[in-house]
């Protein structure tokens, strides 16, 4: 069946909006012929993840676009680049790269997109509210919209989230509308390691049922209350890389998940998955291909962006002995103006601590040479850097992360 | 040889063939495919290693990050990519990869929704041509 196009829709396809909002069009109708969406609707913010340089395409696709005239028409953020344009000295790739990686970023920031650069939006001044309708890219993010705020996203991908910033519209399928938001797998967890802290159990969580779930969206019990934040950011961003997870419900945690019943929408769930302590432990494990004792050349942290209250829980634990590593810690511009304001940069510094801002070390060339093994509290780090870099990864929790750097090996506590 | 016919969904137009590449769990191909290779680099996947070049892919859904049509498209422009997909499940980021790689390069790389009922068969196949037009997708299996 074909899309339905409101007059508004009509003027964009036939460049009444300019050129770049034309092409922009007949690309998403194309896309809603695609995915099966039956009409369009506003939305009020984008995010866009095709800053990150991925070889010519993106940038191709991002100067005709600008060669068209073409201007955002929703506030719009703009997910990591490739390099880090504050301190673009730690680009360590080839000098094309580093070119065509800031080329790709300005060349965002020129069709009016806010120069964010982070992949942790929803902890800045644009955060979303709870209903509204965007369209956002990178899918850490699109989870914890959709999750923890409540805001609407499908999983926007690179081109289309630009493309619906060009237009202000969004193909109305998925989880734009309520039906499709309840959850249709239900997964207990039924113990948890005792010696785990929050953020590890979160990150199993999301990990086993990101491979676990399919394309189902998962209701979690048995998950103790007053998980932070930022747990559920790590969760999220573990479960969106072991798996395409772009909404899950905490029951008693998340805005649409006030109970059990309100979030299966009164429907039985297909899936009925239980998590012990020891598959818990297992998803953990299958995150590290090194072992104790292992090796390591530096240890990366700050996947997703960290914040300001990571930033709060990191800095007591750099106290004591000089790390025998580097430590990244991969932020967004506006929390390392905060940990400057705070003048933490010193001691960070001091601590062997690299700042990181704009980027992120598993998806840019920031390391030395030769480092053929990290550790990393993250999830989705952990996940994606054998692949992007080469390398070897242990996983561990952030105070595993620092002894481990004082170490210069792996360290279990 | 002998040829059997399958009925599909178009989700982009176009029309290849080759040999297939059946995948036995969903890929992201933002960190799980070297744009520049078409090698499966996804160390959790069970297919790692895999080259998806000139083949008719055999995707069941798609999976992790939101930056897999870049990877596509790029791969695509590069020669890398696979010749046609087929999928299980609509895939807007997989989809949207194939479309820009049409429109930025009139590369075609035609992706239609297969029945499930079909999967094993199109599976077993030596190679498929697939032809995805506007009114529908026609699948020609080489057994």
């Amino acid at each position: 069946m074909a899309v339905e196009l409101s007059s508004f829709d009509r003027e964009l396809v036939d460049g009444k909006h300019g050129g770049g909002a034309a092409f922009a069009m007949r690309l998403l109708v194309r896309f809603a012929e695609a995915v099966d969406a039956r009409a369009f609707i506003d939305i009020e913010a984008a995010h866009v993840d095709g800053c990150l340089y991925h070889g010519r395409a993106s940038l191709d696709f991002t100067e005709r676009m600008i060669e068209l005239g073409g201007k955002v028409r929703v506030p719009t953020t703009l997910n990591v680049g490739s390099v880090d344009l504050i301190h673009p000295e730690l680009f360590r790739g080839t000098k094309e790269h580093a070119e065509n990686g800031a080329r790709l970023m300005r060349a965002h920031v020129e069709l009016g997109c806010a120069p964010t650069f982070t992949c942790a939006p929803y902890q800045t001044m644009w955060r979303p509210r709870f209903g509204a309708q965007i369209a956002w890219g990178e899918s850490n993010a699109i989870a914890f919209a959709n999750s923890v705020i409540g805001a609407r996203t499908n999983r926007y991908g690179d081109f289309i989230d630009l493309c619906c910033a060009m237009t202000g519209r969004a193909p109305a399928y998925g989880l734009h509308l309520s039906e499709n938001r309840v959850a249709r797998a239900l997964v207990e967890i039924a113990a948890i390691p005792e010696d785990w802290d929050s953020e590890q159990l979160a990150v199993a969580v999301g990990h086993a049922i990101g491979r676990r779930c399919g394309g189902l969206i998962p209701a979690i019990v048995g998950l103790p209350a007053g998980l932070s934040e930022d747990d559920l950011k790590a969760l999220g961003a573990a479960a969106a890389s072991s798996g395409a997870v772009a909404l899950f419900h905490v029951v008693g945690r998340t805005p649409e998940a006030p109970d059990l019943e309100t979030a299966c929408g009164g429907l039985t769930p297909e899936l009925r998955l239980q998590l012990t302590a020891e598959d818990l432990r297992e998803a953990a494990r299958s995150l590290s291909n090194l072992d104790e004792g292992a090796p390591l050349g530096a240890v990366s942290l700050g996947t997703p962006h960290f914040s300001i209250d990571q930033f709060v829980r990191l800095m007591p634990l750099l106290d004591g002995e000089r790390p025998l590593i580097d430590i990244f810690v991969n932020c967004s511009r506006a929390t390392l103006d905060e940990v400057r304001m705070r003048g933490w940069e010193k001691p960070l510094h001091n601590a062997r601590v690299t700042l990181v801002a704009d980027t992120c070390v598993y998806v840019s060339a920031l390391m030395k040479p030769g480092v053929g093994t990290i550790m990393t509290n993250s999830g989705k780090c952990a996940y994606y850097a054998p692949g992007n870099l080469g390398v070897g990864v242990a996983y561990g929790s952030l105070p595993e992360c620092i002894a481990s750097a004082r170490a210069g090996k792996v360290v279990r506590l | 040889m002998s040829a059997r016919a399958f009925d599909a969904v178009t989700l982009v137009h176009g029309a290849a063939s080759g040999p297939v590449l059946r995948l036995d769990e969903p890929l992201s191909f933002w960190g799980g495919l070297d744009s520049a290779t078409g090698t499966i680099i996804d160390r959790l996947h069970p297919q790692c290693g895999a080259c998806v070049t000139g083949s008719i892919l055999m995707l069941p859904s798609g999976r992790g990050s939101s930056s897999g049509s870049a990877t596509l498209a790029e791969a695509l422009r590069l020669g890398a990519g696979p010749a046609a997909i087929l999928m299980l499940e609509r895939d807007a980021i997989v989809v949207v990869g194939a479309m820009v790689a049409a429109e930025l390069y009139g590369l075609a790389c035609p992706v239609a929704l297969a029945d499930a009922r079909d999967w094993e068969s199109l599976g077993a196949a030596a190679s498929l041509t697939l032809e995805a037009g506007p009114d529908g997708a026609a699948i020609s299996a080489d057994l």
